[in-house]
């Protein structure tokens, strides 16, 4: 337990979106923190941003800032993360929706261990726990230093100039740093399970093992797709799509009209990783991987890559596509050939 | 008066002895010494000379082995004291480390293993005088063909991984036999198959490709049939999955692979439900494995020595592992001369004691008992099922409502919603009642997974005590976590960091690693 571990007062910040949902589904995350109440600094925004339901769940919490009463922006929760970052806290829960979690993650980047009870009606970002109660006892194993590692999760969003133009897309904005709760086991059968690190490095040596000189790789946003660029000796943008060959790096951030001139004349293949906890491959967050780039790349070049832990953190359920276009998104469906190690693959679904 | 005497808990209050025993290295002693060899007498001198000049050149070392130096009584009470700080399979109801069929191996079968006719064998004797361990194993081949229904075995391999890695390795053979080594580089394996097919797939230099399971929980018949080609050499799975569910579709399975000219071969590692119910050869199986440390009892010892088989088709045969055991109707001897044979998978001839254990745990039973084994192995593993899922908190995914064979991988996926309890956390507070408990293979796919496999071995009172432990663990979990949470309270060591296992640079499974790394010496 972590008082017995003599570890020092955890210092722990709240701050809560503007919606309407927020209170209640925050409360039930932080009745679950209560068992550490007598080992925790709760810092937290004034008034409705938090301070309120940290005093009606019994804490008694450090207030920091100020805001208008009644009139909380995104103004103020990003002033509040960033103000909650340089008072060192150890954990910065929010609550909100995809909204919320732009804004701290434009506050606080993936500087600090961020995590989100989802409470927003746009849930796609991967930041969030499963569900409130959830992210309490996240919260707590984090905070008691049950879990000490942290992974990067998808902020994702809608894009609200492609919003203006009648197109729903959603964008990939960044990644935030949340607890990661590696399954502890002591298993008798494998030594140990390789890190996520090694295994998407492994995954990479596949990957550009398979690579054909001429053909281009359009290598889409993520930390997997990144992983492969760096064994090439190249840095990718991590929330854009890149063009590469083995030996040369053509494109960065490329939108669709870039992608459909490359290839045009040439041999290409699209690598992408399922985005968040949703396991979504197309539409979200690599739109500029448009339909007509995968008409003309074809299915058969497309190669899938995933880490084990991500793939069966979807428990089973298929992934998805939403590329705007049906008659894409049926070409879509079937098995892929998921590759998720040095010569390892998986066959998966994906379904619309 | 005498005070009443005190009734005994429902549950164990067990403890393990804490010791705080070091390491054997860091109790040597220079110049102790456990045995006094006996001067050479004269006598002797004078017939043979100096014996140890005889001894030739390259096999003498150079500086003595540098092993503890101890007396007896030091040794003895070392290794007592850590006996002491174990849990082994004569002391907990064992049905918590399923996958590894802990079931009981009757103490007469070491007895037979540990008498001098066994114990004082070499494999390089003449054939002539081992002629009792020979005939021993080439009818224990009969029996396994019998139980199998293939045509031949070799039981060379020392474990069953070993006898998955002989399969995969006759699978290459097959396949460069007929030229299409470099066309069939892929093995197709399920995600709830024993592990160690695609591990053996991969070390043998195989592509592995794995199935996940359809919405019903079976192995994907879609996906097998996305997956298969004419670059596929194997479908390497196991019957029933690890989940203790059987696949209905295995002869599509089999036939589909078949077709596009691949080969099968049934990892047997859960057999201990179907002895004398089904058979892989009527599977249409090509190849198949057992673990005769775990089905046939010789024991498993996690760790110990094992024991493998593996069978193939008469087709498969000339490939097989060399030297096979053979009778010509008048003496038993072994065979070299196998010039399709994939070699060698370990030095000599099998793990001669365990396949005498295997032998005489087949002959005590016989043909009926080995069903009757399995019928008990089924009807114990579903009675522990209707228990488990009377606890809160707990579940059983995949084929809903379906009985299993041998085993099930349950989750406590609730449980831990509810409670933000782990299933390890679950397994280090049933130490606390004297019990073993194990969650899974790795990564997890079912979440939370707790795998029970009770065998034929425990009775309605041991399964009902492994229950209730459970049953009050789940009821701490909801009432007070950190009692769970912090546990195990009764073991001598109460938890380790997770983190080094992960650190390759932190490992050290030796002496001379732990001075290495630990020392920095």
């Amino acid at each position: 337990m972590k008082g017995s571990d003599g570890l020092d007062i955890q210092r722990t910040a709240l701050a809560m979106g503007a919606v309407p949902e927020a209170g209640d589904r925050t409360r039930r995350a932080l009745d679950v923190l209560r068992r550490l109440a007598h080992e925790l600094d709760l810092l937290t925004p004034p008034g409705e941003m938090g301070e309120t339901i940290a005093r009606q769940c019994g804490f008694n919490p450090l207030v920091i800032g100020s805001i208008l009463p009644g009139d909380s922006t995104a103004d103020d929760t990003r002033r509040a993360a960033k103000a909650m970052q340089l008072s060192a806290v150890d954990l910065l829960l929010f609550a909100g929706g995809d909204g919320t979690a732009r804004d701290i993650y434009s506050a606080v980047g993936n500087e600090i261990p961020v995590l989100g009870i989802p409470a927003g009606v746009k849930i796609h970002s991967a930041v969030f726990a499963t569900n409130p109660h959830n992210a309490g006892l996240l919260a707590l194993e984090f905070l008691r230093s049950k879990i000490t590692r942290c992974r990067e999760a998808e902020v994702v969003d809608l894009d609200e100039q492609a919003y203006r133009s009648d197109n729903v897309a959603i964008r990939l904005y960044g990644f935030l740093k949340i607890p990661y709760r590696r399954q502890l086991v002591q298993n008798q059968k494998i030594p140990t399970p390789a890190t996520e690190a090694f295994q998407a490095d492994a995954i990479a040596a596949d990957v550009i093992e398979g690579m054909q000189d001429g053909c281009l790789y359009i290598l889409g946003p993520g930390t997997t797709t990144r992983c492969i660029a760096q064994r090439l000796g190249m840095q990718k943008t991590l929330i854009g799509v890149d063009v590469v060959t083995p030996h040369e790096l053509i494109a960065r951030d490329a939108s669709e009209s870039q992608l459909l001139t490359l290839i045009a004349h040439r041999p290409a293949k699209i690598v992408v990783t399922p985005i968040g906890g949703q396991g979504f491959l197309f539409g979200r967050g690599n739109q500029q991987i448009s339909p007509r780039v995968i008409q003309k790349v074809g299915k058969e070049n497309i190669l899938v890559v995933c880490q084990l832990q991500k793939l069966n953190a979807l428990r089973g359920k298929p992934f998805l596509v939403d590329t705007g276009d049906h008659q894409t998104d049926e070409l879509l469906t079937g098995y892929f050939s998921v590759i998720t190690g040095y010569h390892e693959r998986s066959m998966y679904r994906v379904t619309l | 008066m005498s005070k009443p005497i005190q009734q005994k808990p429902a549950l164990r209050r067990f403890h393990q002895a804490s010791w705080d025993e070091p390491i054997i290295f860091e109790l040597s002693q220079p110049g102790q010494r456990g045995i006094l060899l006996p001067e050479v007498e004269e006598e002797i001198i004078n017939e043979v000379g100096d014996v140890t000049a005889s001894l030739p050149d390259p096999i003498r070392r150079k500086t003595p082995p540098r092993l503890p130096e101890m007396s007896q009584i030091h040794v003895l009470r070392h290794y007592a004291r850590l006996s002491q700080e174990n849990l082994g399979v004569d002391l907990n109801i064992d049905v918590g480390q399923g996958t590894c069929t802990m079931k009981y191996s009757p103490k007469v079968n070491d007895q037979l293993a540990r008498s001098p006719k066994m114990t004082e064998l070499h494999p390089l004797q003449d054939q002539s005088t081992v002629q009792g361990i020979l005939e021993i194993m080439y009818r224990l081949e009969q029996m396994l063909k019998e139980i199998s229904g293939m045509d031949r075995f070799s039981l060379q391999p020392g474990a069953g991984s070993a006898a998955i890695y002989a399969n995969v390795a006759i699978v290459r053979a097959y396949h460069a036999s007929r030229g299409e080594s470099n066309q069939r580089d892929e093995v197709i394996t399920t995600i709830f198959s024993h592990p160690s097919n695609a591990a053996c797939a991969r070390t043998a230099g195989y592509k592995v490709i794995t199935l996940y399971p359809d919405e019903d929980g079976y192995p994907d018949l879609g996906a097998l049939k996305a997956a298969i080609s004419e670059r596929t050499a194997a479908l390497m799975i196991t019957n029933p999955e690890d989940t203790g569910i059987f696949n209905p579709r295995i002869e599509e399975f089999v036939r589909i692979v078949h077709e596009a000219g691949g080969l099968c071969s049934y990892d047997q590692a859960n057999a201990n439900g179907i002895l004398g119910i089904t058979r892989a050869r009527e599977a249409g199986f090509d190849l198949c494995h057992f673990n005769l440390h775990k089905t046939f009892s010789t024991p498993h010892g996690c760790g110990g020595p094992a024991a493998g088989a593996c069978g193939v088709t008469s087709d498969l045969a000339p490939f097989l592992p060399k030297p096979t055991v053979e009778f010509d109707g008048q003496k038993y001897f072994l065979d070299y001369d196998r010039p399709q044979s994939i070699g060698k998978i370990r030095p000599f001839y099998g793990v001669a004691q365990n396949l005498l254990k295997a032998y005489a745990w087949i002959m005590s039973l016989g043909a009926e008992g080995l069903r009757e084994v399995a019928e008990v192995a089924v009807l114990n593993n579903n009675y522990l099922m209707k228990k488990v899922l009377e606890i809160r908190g707990a579940s059983a995914p995949y084929a809903k409502g379906k009985r299993r064979i041998e085993q099930v991988r349950y989750s406590w996926e609730q449980l831990s919603e509810d409670t933000g309890v782990h299933s390890e956390e679950i397994g280090y507070r049933a130490a606390d009642f004297g019990t073993h408990y194990w969650t899974s293979h790795h990564p997890f796919i079912v979440p939370e997974p707790m795998t029970l496999e009770p065998t034929e071995s425990y009775s309605k009172a041991d399964l009902d005590e492994y229950v209730a432990i459970l049953q009050k663990i789940a009821e701490e979990a909801y009432s007070d976590p950190d009692i769970v949470q912090t546990a195990p309270h009764n073991s001598t060591v109460h938890h380790i960091e997770q983190e080094p296992f992960d650190n390759p640079l932190e490992w050290a499974v030796t002496w001379r690693a732990y001075k290495r790394k630990a020392r920095k010496e």
